[in-house]
This record gives C-alpha cells, structure tokens and sequence, in this order.
C-alpha cells in the first residue's frame, strides 16, 4: 500500500537539481502527458472540495503507470488525505494552518475499504470471496 | 435482508469514530465550520434553517424492526431541540401564521431515508454511535458524493418483477461507500435501480437510472440510463446501453462517475449536476464513458468486475424469510367495519410473487400530521406489527409511507384492525390526499414557500373518502423550491412554492409523470400559467379535478383525462377561482418569469 508523506507548509521544499517536476492544472488531461523522465507531479486543489485532482491522480497512477512522486499542493486539509492517499497521491503539502499530528492520524481511521483504489487495486470482494 | 458482516460493522463504527474526532475538533475551534460542513454533511448531519436535519440511510429502503425501534428512541430521546432553538423557531414561524412545530418524530423521504429535524449538533456523533449498534449510519445522505441508492418499495415481492434488484444494489451501495475518487463530486449523485416490468423508483428521473433486464439469451444485464434529474432543469435520463452484462456494473459506474467528476461543470451550481454535462456534449459524453470503461476493463484490469460468487454471497441474504403458516386470529368485523375493511383491501393492499402473502402499505398520509411523519411511539408501534405481521422488515416507500413486505394473507383482518387503532389504515394509498411534499418553508432553509400547510389544507379539504375513491388515482406532488425534494414534476398535479416581493406563490403544473404504468412515460408537468397565491391552491386543486370530473369518459384516470384534454379547459378552471391574483377580472401576472426562467 502507497504511504502518504505529509509535509509541513513550511518545510523547505529542496527540489534537487533535475528533478523533473509538472504542476498540472486541476482542469488539464493527464492522459495527454509525456511523462518520461518526470520524478514528480504536482496536482492542485484550488478548494479542497474540488475532487478533479483526485481522479488526476488515479488516472496518472493507474491508467499511465506513473512511478514518480504524485503531490497534493493548495488546499490540502488533514480530512482528505485519506482519500488523496487511496487515489494515487504519494505525498502533500499541508495548508498553512493544518496540524501533522492531527493529518498522521486521520489516515488510521479505517481497517479497510469495500472498494479497490490506486493504491489497493482489488476491492474487499475479492479476498472476501477467497475466503468463503 | 442485507446482514452486517464483522466487517460491514467494523467499518460503520469506524466512520462514527471519524465522525466524533472531526465534530469534538468542530466543537473546540480546530475545524472550522465552512471545513467540516462538507464532512458533517457526508454523515448526513445538514443544517436547516432552525436546527440541523440527521438523514439516515436505508439503503433501498429496507428496514428491521430492531433498526425502527432505534429510530423511535432517536426520535424519543434526540429529536428535541434546545430551549432557546425552539423558541426562535415557533416564534419566527408565528410571523408566519404557523407556529405549530412538532418535535420527536421521524420524517420518510422521497428517497427512502429517514429524517429528524431538532437534533442538536453537540448530540450528533452519540446519535451515530446509536445508530452504528443496529448497523445504520448517515454516510452519504447529503453532500456532492454517490447517495443512497433506492429502489422498488416491493423489490424481492411483486409479481411482476424480473430479477430482485436487491442484491446488485447492496453491492453497489458497498462500492459506492466512502470511494475516495468520487467523495468531491461537482454536485450529488443519485442511482435507483429496479427490476419489474413496471418502473417504481423513478428511474428515468435519476443521474443514473438502472433497469435489470434478461437479454434475448436470458442473461441478467442492465439497461443504463445517465442524466436524469429534477431540480431547475428538469431532464429525462438518456440510454447509454440498452444491456450492460450485470457483473460490469460497477466497472461502468466508474467510467461514469470518473467522467462526470473530471468534465462536470464546477462554476454554476445549477448547471453542476450530470444531466447539464449530457445534454451539452451529447455524444461526446458518451464516448467519453465508452473509452473510459475501455481502458477500465482492457488497462486497469477490471478489478471490480463483480464474481460469480460474490452475487451469491449477496443475494443469499435475500432469500424471502420463513414466515408463520399457521390460521387467523378470529377478528369480528361489524358491517360498517366490513365496508372500511374492504377499502383498505382495495387501495391499501398488494399482490405479492407469494400467493399466499401480501404487501400491506400503512398510511402515513393523515390529518393532523405532515405527510410522511411517524412519532416515535408510532414508530415503535410499525416495529412491532412488523414482528407480528411481517417477518420483522418494513420498507421505506418512495412516497413516504411505510410498507410491510411479508403478511400473511389470513393475517389481514387483524393487522388492519391493529393499523386503524394506530391510525395509519386510512384507505388512501394511491389517491390525491397519499401526496409527496418536501418539509418546505417550516424547516428548510433553501424553501421559498411553506409545503407543509399546503398539503394540511388539502388534506383537510379531501376528507371524504368516497370523493377520494371517485377521484381515483392522483399523483399530487408538492415542493417548496426549484430543488424538488417533493418532486413536483412528477406530479400529475405538481405545485411549486416561489418567492416574489417577500411572499409566497405557488405554480401549478399538470400532467407530470414519474414512468410508473398510471402515468406513463416519464415527463415534466407543464405549467399552467402564473402564479397563485397560497389562498388559492387548494380551490385550483379542487377546480382542476372538478374540471375532470365534468370531461371524464367512464374508467378515465385524471392523468388520462389530462393527456386527452390537453391544459386549456384545466387553465380556465383554475384561473376561474383566482381572487388574490385576480384584479377586476384580469389575472395579474405575478410570477411570470418562472425560476426556470431566470437561471437557465
């Protein structure tokens, strides 16, 4: 399973010299990228209640095979960093505002999910049927 | 029914755990409210104009009679605001001219849910942690996600049903739960899904409507219809596949929803739900949910292709429970107790896939009460005849009523008798006064007019049963907005509260359908000219259906009558009782520019 690295607003983002970064618009087409030689894509929420950048990142995730860093910048609130994580996001970088300790612990709410993700490809009814 | 597995509970009692952590960081100042708004509404918590409203979901409306009891002692021990809240409120309504505000009771939605309107928010994670001990939570009532999936009230019992949709909609509830793509959708999203001949869940009306069919070679499949829906614009879904095999449903779903969530318009609130995106791309919407489930089925491998064994794991809990053979109670009907008990067979009653059952509707559509409301005794009450009567399981119906799936048919008598004693045997399933209303101005914020004494006042009117019985079949719909929770474009009489200058008016609207046999193919009312005043509407009521009255051909229903006619003949007669929006015989046009108008 992906693991989500949080990084504090004010951490000092050292982007090593090349290091390939995109920041994709939250209303472009991932499918349209030439993603060789990328080491990291930054996805943008203008609001956290924009949900685009979460089906951005399954389709860079799932759909192109991105192996790279996939960030979360904006308006990135602890409560959805469980979904950011299960949709195919590596890392983000927390709002100003936004506590680490309160972030670290809103991804351990759940034991599982019913359905698959970019992260858990198979949805619980598949180890669920292999067991009955 | 459905029964909770360790992990389907675990997982309930895990979201009410997130729940209490966001509301006590809410509470303490560390969530602020415009943050936690969308999370609290996710749980179903939505805050209404007095106090906040707690949808619960009942997934495709069913419900046990241990789960109804929880809802009674919700309604009994949480629905009952704080002092201060009350006060505001009757006196607010009282500028109104209705200060009546009941308070501890549940309320049955369009959509199969149940609602409570005085819960305060301090109480809300203790309500969900209630309700996780019966395995009911508020996950996904309300906010821009999947909703609650409804169906057929008599899904798994009528004769005319072609598969149980139950089954697929349990598995597609489960899919739908907290997926984490589609959790910021840019508006809500709603499915219904049946499996009769007959269309009961209005599902051409809905952003994703499912019809099970058998396909020439008798495989299960779905019949897909996408971006159907109520609200300013009101839209019939389109077909995009007239058979879907049934185990890519939820692949298909995906490609769907991921489509909308990408390409769904983000700027305008009212052009942001799913019929706006199909009807601007046409075509190119559909292509674009082809290629996308392509590349589901041929990239990603297909990972929610649903196994064979899966359906079976699920539709096991549907099988139709044992229920007591056995012979009557011995009940003494008088004569007049006969006449009544006859009506109550007639309108209130169904046929069932079981011979030797019924389907029995009590009536929550009485005086003195707002349609589709249950106190919390009376709640306890439905659980036990549900226990006596009906295998312990009552349905929610789509038109607010409570439905027992499983009675007996030596048993009727003595339920009928146990029904009237509570008062929801009133003989009116089906007819005018067994009308759908939103909570309206009394309760809800987004309301430009009152609903709840509108449907009072007819129901005050249309007392007499013999009337409502000649009246036959009306579909009467009322909404308080253009959003449409009573679904007044479905009505064969729809009315719609609008605001003008401070005052409440409502429009009229006739011919609606929601795709059942009585009233055809799903329409749109249209509406029969401007405005009336509330002072008016139940005379143009009883005008348009005297109006029918005087043109039927024998056996024609008033929705028969209406297509037949057209609306000139029902537009005079309504009009002719016009007297607050009448000015020396000219009708003033006090809301001509419609709100459809205005926005669209």
């Amino acid at each position: 399973m992906n693991t989500l690295e949080l990084i504090s607003s004010d951490a000092t983002i050292q982007t090593p010299a090349g290091l390939q970064v995109i920041e994709l618009a939250n209303d472009a087409d991932p499918r349209t990228l030439a993603l060789d030689g990328i080491t990291r894509i930054e996805l943008n929420f203008p609001k956290f209640t924009d949900g685009r950048a979460f089906s951005q990142a399954y389709l860079l995730r799932r759909r192109l095979d991105f192996k790279g860093d996939i960030r979360a910048t904006g308006d990135v609130l602890v409560d959805q960093l469980l979904q950011m994580q299960r949709s195919g996001f590596s890392s983000a970088v927390l709002r100003a505002d936004q506590s680490l300790a309160h972030a670290q612990r809103q991804l351990t709410h759940f034991a599982g999910f019913y359905q698959g993700d970019a992260a858990q490809p198979q949805p619980q009814f598949a180890s669920q049927g292999a067991a009955a | 029914m459905y029964q909770y597995t360790d992990f389907d509970r675990q997982f309930v009692r895990q979201r009410a755990a997130q729940y209490r952590d966001q509301l006590e960081r809410n509470l303490r100042g560390e969530l602020k409210d415009d943050e936690f708004r969308p999370l609290r509404l996710q749980n179903g918590w939505y805050v209404q104009r007095y106090a906040p409203m707690l949808r619960v979901a009942v997934p495709y409306g069913e419900l046990a009679s241990r789960q109804l009891r929880v809802l009674a002692k919700i309604a009994r021990d949480f629905d009952q605001p704080r002092a201060a809240v009350y006060q505001h409120a009757s006196e607010s309504q009282a500028e109104l001219g209705t200060p009546h505000l009941p308070v501890g009771y549940g309320h049955f939605s369009t959509r199969q849910n149940v609602q409570f309107n005085w819960i305060p928010l301090e109480k809300s994670a203790d309500v969900m942690d209630l309700l996780a001990t019966v395995d009911l939570h508020g996950i996904q009532t309300s906010g821009n996600c999947i909703r609650n999936i409804t169906s057929d009230a008599l899904a798994g019992i009528a004769p005319d049903e072609v598969i149980d949709p139950r089954p697929y909609a349990e598995i597609m509830r489960q899919w739908s739960t907290l997926h984490p793509e589609f959790a910021f959708l840019p508006r809500k999203f709603k499915i219904a899904i049946n499996g009769a001949l007959e269309d009961r869940a209005a599902v051409a009306w809905h952003d994703v409507g499912l019809h099970l069919v058998r396909n020439a070679a008798g495989e299960v499949g779905f019949k897909v219809l996408v971006g159907g829906g109520m609200g300013r614009t009101p839209m019939i879904a389109s077909t995009l596949r007239e058979f879907l095999p049934w185990n890519q449903i939820l692949n298909y779903l995906e490609a769907v929803v991921r489509v909308y969530n990408r390409f769904g318009r983000r700027d305008n609130l009212y052009k942001a739900r799913i019929k706006i995106l199909v009807k601007a791309e046409g075509q190119r919407f559909v292509d674009e949910v082809e290629a996308e489930f392509d590349s589901i089925l041929k990239h990603d491998g297909a990972a929610h292709a649903i196994p064979q064994a899966e359906l079976d794991r699920v539709s096991a809990h549907f099988l139709p429970p044992v229920t007591a053979s056995g012979s009557a109670t011995p009940v003494d009907l008088s004569a007049m107790d006969a006449a009544e008990y006859k009506r109550w067979l007639a309108q209130n009653v169904r046929a069932h896939k079981n011979p030797a059952l019924r389907a029995v509707t009590l009536s929550f559509k009485r005086l003195g009460h707002a349609p589709g409301d249950a106190t919390a005794d009376q709640l306890d009450a439905a659980a036990d005849l549900a226990d006596r009567f009906s295998a312990g399981e009552v349905r929610v119906t789509h038109e607010q009523n409570l439905l027992l799936p499983w009675v007996a048919e030596h048993d009727l008598p003595a339920l009928w008798q146990a029904a009237r004693a509570l008062g929801v045997a009133k003989a009116n399933i089906g007819l005018l006064t067994d009308m759908i209303t939103c909570p309206g101005g009394d309760l809800c914020a987004l309301a430009n007019a009152r609903s709840l004494p509108l449907a009072q006042a007819i129901t005050e009117r249309f007392q007499d049963l013999d009337e409502l019985f000649d009246l036959g079949p009306v579909d009467l719909h009322i909404s308080g907005c253009m959003n449409s929770c009573g679904h007044h474009h479905t009505g064969h009489i729809g009315v719609l509260g609008v605001d003008k200058d401070g005052r409440e008016w409502y429009q009229i609207s006739l011919g609606g359908s929601d795709g059942s046999n009585l009233s055809g193919a799903a329409v749109p009312g249209k509406v029969i000219g401007p405005s009336f005043a509330a002072s008016e509407v139940t005379d143009v009521v009883e005008a348009l259906l005297d109006n029918y009255r005087v043109y039927r051909k024998s056996g024609e229903t008033f929705i028969d009558c209406v297509r037949r006619l057209g609306p000139e003949t029902f537009k005079l007669a309504a009009n002719a009782v016009r007297h607050e929006t009448r000015d020396g015989g000219r009708v003033l046009h006090v809301h001509l520019a419609t709100a459809d108008a205005a926005t669209d």
